[in-house]
C-alpha cells in the first residue's frame, strides 16, 4: 500500500511470470479451441475458417449420449471407488498409524508417479491380458480353467487403470482432512455417547467433507476426460468421451473435436460451481 | 457414605504409560450430589484418572464403578459420566443447538423431547437465544458454557470437568467458578473437577483431594484439608506453610512436647502418628504475628528474628523473617494503621503464634 513498495510498473514486473503462463498456456489455446470449435473441417483435414454452429449440432446429436452417459457413469465408478479405498487409507496414516511412518506411507501412496502414466497402463495390460500374470496365477492354482477374457479391453479393466492412476488424488487431500481433525473432538463425541459408527459419520465425516468435496473433483474431473486408459484398456465398443475426442483430432476433423471439448469444459465448470456451493455452506460454519 | 450410594467409586486403579506411572493405587468416592475437586501439579495424574473414569483411558489395575456398577470394562459412550473438557472442544461442525442435542440424538430419543431437553439445558447455563450459533461466534465463557449444557443434557451420574475454568481470564474465571457451584447445586449431580488452582478448589469443594505424583495425598473438607494438611507436600501446595523440624521430648495423651527452635512447645498431635525422635510441623503465614516486642506471661510461642525481606502485594504484605537457620514467611493483611508496615529490613522483631496453630506432620 505504502509508496516504498514500489511503483504501478514495478508491480507489473512481478505480476509478469504468471500473467504470460496464463495467457499463452491458458487462454491463447483455450480461446484458439473455442474458435475453431465453431469453425469448418477443411478438405485435408485442415480448418475451415467458416463459422457456424455445425459441430455442436452434431455433438449434441442423440447419437453420442449414450457415450457420455458411459463416460459419466465410468468416472462416477472410479470416484466411488477412489474414495472408498481412499478414505480408509487416508484415515490410517492421519489417525491411526506411528506418527514416525506417515511420510513414508504418503510417499509410498504417491510412488506410481514416479514413472510415466503411459507405462504404467502397459503393464496393467501386460498384468491383465489373456496369458497376463493375473490368468497364469489363476490357473497355475486351478481356481479357472480357462483365461478370464474380460479382464483386459473391458469397462472392468478401464475402472481397475482409472482407479490405479487417479487413488493419489484421492488419498492426499483426504489425508489433509483427517490430518487437521482433533482427536478431542473424537473422545468428546464418544464421551457423549457416540460409539464408532456414530462418530465416524456424525463428526469425522462432517469434519473433512471439504477433503473430500476436493477429492470428488480431482478425481472425477480428470476421469470424465480419460482417453489413455480407456484407449488402450477398453474394449473395441467402449467409446468414451475422452476417446472420442481424440479420434476426432486423428481423423482430421479438429473442428468437431474442439466442440466436443468445449462441451466437456462447461460440463466440468458446472461440476465446480456445485462442488464449490457444496464447499462454500461448509465455510459458513 | 454407604458405597452403593456413590455416583463414582474409584478402586486401586493404577495407569503406567511405558516406565512413567500416572496413577499408582489411587482409591476415590465421590457421594451423589457432591462437589470434588482434584488438586495438583500438572503432570500429577489428575487429568489421568478423570480420562480413566470417562473410559478414555484403560487402567493397568483397579476397578471403576458408576452408581455402584463396575464399567472398567465399557467403552466411553457406554458410560453414564460425561466431561467437560479443558479447551471446551465443541464440535465446530454444529451450531449450538444441534452440540447440546448430539447426546440425546445419540439415544434416538423422539424429537420433540430432544427439543424440550436441549432447550432447558440452554436455559440452565443462560445460553437461551443462542441455538443458531457457531461455536467460533462465542467466546471462551460461552462456549464453557455450551459445553456444561451439552454435558448436563444427559443428565449423567456424576459429571467430570477437566481445569473447566483454565482457559478463562480471571476476571470470566472469578464468574464462572460462582457459575459452576450454582450450576451444581441446581441439578444436584455430583462434579469430580480436576484444577490446579487452589483458590478455586478452596472456594467451590465440598471436598477437595490433593493428588502428586500419581498419589492421592490428602482428601477432606477444604477446612480440613487446609487447617491440617497431612504432609509437608500438601501444607505448602495448598497455600503456603513454614515447615519447621523439631525434636520430640516427649509424648503423653496425643500430645507431644517438642523443641521448636530452641523453644520448648506442647502440641497436640490431632491422632497423627509420631515416629522416632524428630518431627516436621508446619505453621500458615497468615496465623503468625509480628510485634517489636515481646509479650510477657503468654501462652504464645515466641521466637526473635530479623527482617530479611518485605513484599508489599496490595492487600497484604508478605514478610520473610530469618530465625536460625529458617527463613519463615509471615503474612499480614493491609489495615489502616498495621502496626507491621512500620518494620523495616534488618530490624529485629519477634513472631508469635498460638499453640493451636502448629500442625504436625506425617513423614
Amino acid at each position: 500500500m505504502r509508496a516504498s513498495r514500489g511503483s504501478e510498473a514495478n508491480r507489473w514486473i512481478w505480476l509478469a511470470p504468471s500473467v504470460l503462463w496464463l495467457v499463452f498456456v491458458l487462454l491463447l489455446p483455450l480461446g484458439f479451441i473455442i474458435a475453431v470449435s465453431f469453425a469448418e473441417r477443411g478438405l485435408y483435414g485442415g480448418v475451415h475458417w467458416r463459422f457456424g454452429l455445425e459441430n455442436y449440432r452434431r455433438a449434441l446429436d442423440p447419437l453420442y449420449f449414450p457415450i457420455y452417459a458411459r463416460s459419466f457413469l465410468m468416472a462416477a465408478v472410479t470416484t466411488a471407488l477412489c474414495l472408498l479405498i481412499g478414505y480408509p487409507v487416508a484415515y490410517a496414516i492421519a489417525l491411526r498409524v506411528n506418527p514416525k511412518w506417515k511420510h513414508a506411507l504418503l510417499v509410498l501412496s504417491i510412488l506410481p508417479f514416479w514413472t510415466s502414466f503411459l507405462l504404467r497402463t502397459y503393464a496393467w495390460m501386460f498384468l491383465l491380458r489373456a496369458e497376463g500374470f493375473v490368468n497364469t496365477l489363476l490357473l497355475t492354482w486351478g481356481v479357472i480353467e480357462r483365461p478370464i477374457s474380460w479382464l483386459l479391453y473391458s469397462d472392468f479393466a478401464v475402472v481397475i487403470g482409472q482407479l490405479y492412476g487417479e487413488l493419489p488424488f484421492a488419498i492426499l487431500p483426504l489425508y489433509v482432512a483427517l490430518e487437521r481433525v482433533d482427536v478431542r473432538v473424537i473422545e468428546a463425541a464418544m464421551d457423549l455417547g457416540a460409539n464408532r459408527w456414530h462418530v465416524f459419520w456424525r463428526v469425522v465425516v462432517p469434519l473433512t467433507r471439504p477433503g473430500i468435496i476436493t477429492a470428488l473433483v480431482l478425481v472425477f474431473i480428470p476421469s470424465l476426460g480419460a482417453f489413455i486408459t480407456p484407449d488402450l484398456l477398453g474394449g473395441a465398443k467402449s467409446a468414451m468421451l475422452g476417446t472420442v475426442i481424440q479420434n476426432q483430432f486423428v481423423q482430421r476433423n479438429p473442428p468437431m473435436g474442439s466442440a466436443l471439448s468445449v462441451l466437456l469444459i462447461l460440463a466440468v465448470l458446472a461440476l465446480l460451481l456445485v462442488a464449490w456451493r457444496a464447499a462454500g455452506v461448509k465455510e459458513r460454519q | 457414605m454407604a458405597t452403593a450410594t456413590s455416583a463414582i467409586r474409584v478402586e486401586g486403579v493404577t495407569k503406567r504409560y511405558g516406565v512413567v506411572t500416572a496413577l499408582e493405587a489411587v482409591s476415590l468416592e465421590v457421594e451423589r450430589g457432591e462437589f470434588l475437586t482434584l488438586l495438583g501439579p500438572s503432570g500429577s495424574g489428575k487429568t489421568t484418572l478423570l480420562r480413566v473414569i470417562a473410559g478414555l483411558e484403560r487402567p493397568d489395575e483397579g476397578r471403576v464403578y458408576l452408581g455402584g456398577e463396575d464399567v472398567t470394562d465399557l467403552p466411553p459412550y457406554r458410560r453414564r459420566v460425561h466431561t467437560v473438557f479443558q479447551q471446551y472442544v465443541l464440535f465446530p461442525h454444529l451450531n449450538v443447538y444441534k452440540n447440546v442435542a448430539f447426546g440425546l440424538e445419540q439415544k434416538r430419543l423422539p424429537r420433540r423431547e430432544i427439543e424440550r431437553r436441549v432447550a432447558a439445558a440452554l436455559e440452565l447455563v443462560r445460553l437461551s437465544g443462542y441455538e443458531r450459533r457457531w461455536p467460533h461466534e462465542l467466546s471462551g465463557g460461552e462456549q464453557q458454557r455450551v459445553a456444561l449444557a451439552r454435558a448436563l443434557v444427559l443428565e449423567p451420574e456424576a459429571l467430570l470437568l477437566d481445569e473447566p475454568l483454565a482457559a478463562l481470564d480471571l476476571q470470566l474465571r472469578k464468574e464462572m467458578q460462582r457459575e459452576l457451584k450454582r450450576l451444581q447445586r441446581e441439578v444436584g449431580i455430583s462434579f469430580l473437577m480436576v484444577t490446579h488452582d487452589q483458590e478455586e478448589a478452596l472456594a467451590l469443594s465440598d471436598r477437595l483431594a490433593v493428588i502428586a505424583g500419581g498419589r492421592l495425598q490428602q482428601i477432606g473438607t477444604p477446612r480440613e484439608v487446609y487447617e491440617n494438611p497431612e504432609t509437608a507436600f500438601v501444607a505448602t501446595f495448598l497455600g503456603s506453610a513454614n515447615v519447621f523440624e523439631a525434636e520430640v521430648m516427649a509424648r503423653e495423651n496425643g500430645d507431644a512436647l517438642l523443641a521448636l527452635c530452641g523453644r520448648t512447645v506442647r502440641v497436640s498431635l490431632n491422632g497423627r502418628r509420631l515416629e522416632g525422635s524428630r518431627a516436621q510441623v508446619a505453621v500458615r503465614p497468615e496465623k503468625i504475628a509480628l510485634r517489636a516486642r515481646p509479650l510477657r506471661k503468654t501462652d504464645l510461642v515466641q521466637l526473635e528474628g530479623v527482617i530479611e525481606e518485605r513484599l508489599y502485594l496490595g492487600d497484604a504484605t508478605h514478610w520473610r523473617v530469618r530465625v536460625g537457620d529458617h527463613s519463615v514467611l509471615v503474612t499480614e493483611p493491609n489495615r489502616p494503621g498495621s502496626r507491621a508496615e512500620a518494620f523495616r529490613d534488618g530490624q529485629r522483631v519477634f513472631l508469635c503464634w498460638a499453640r493451636e496453630s502448629i500442625v504436625v506432620l506425617s513423614q
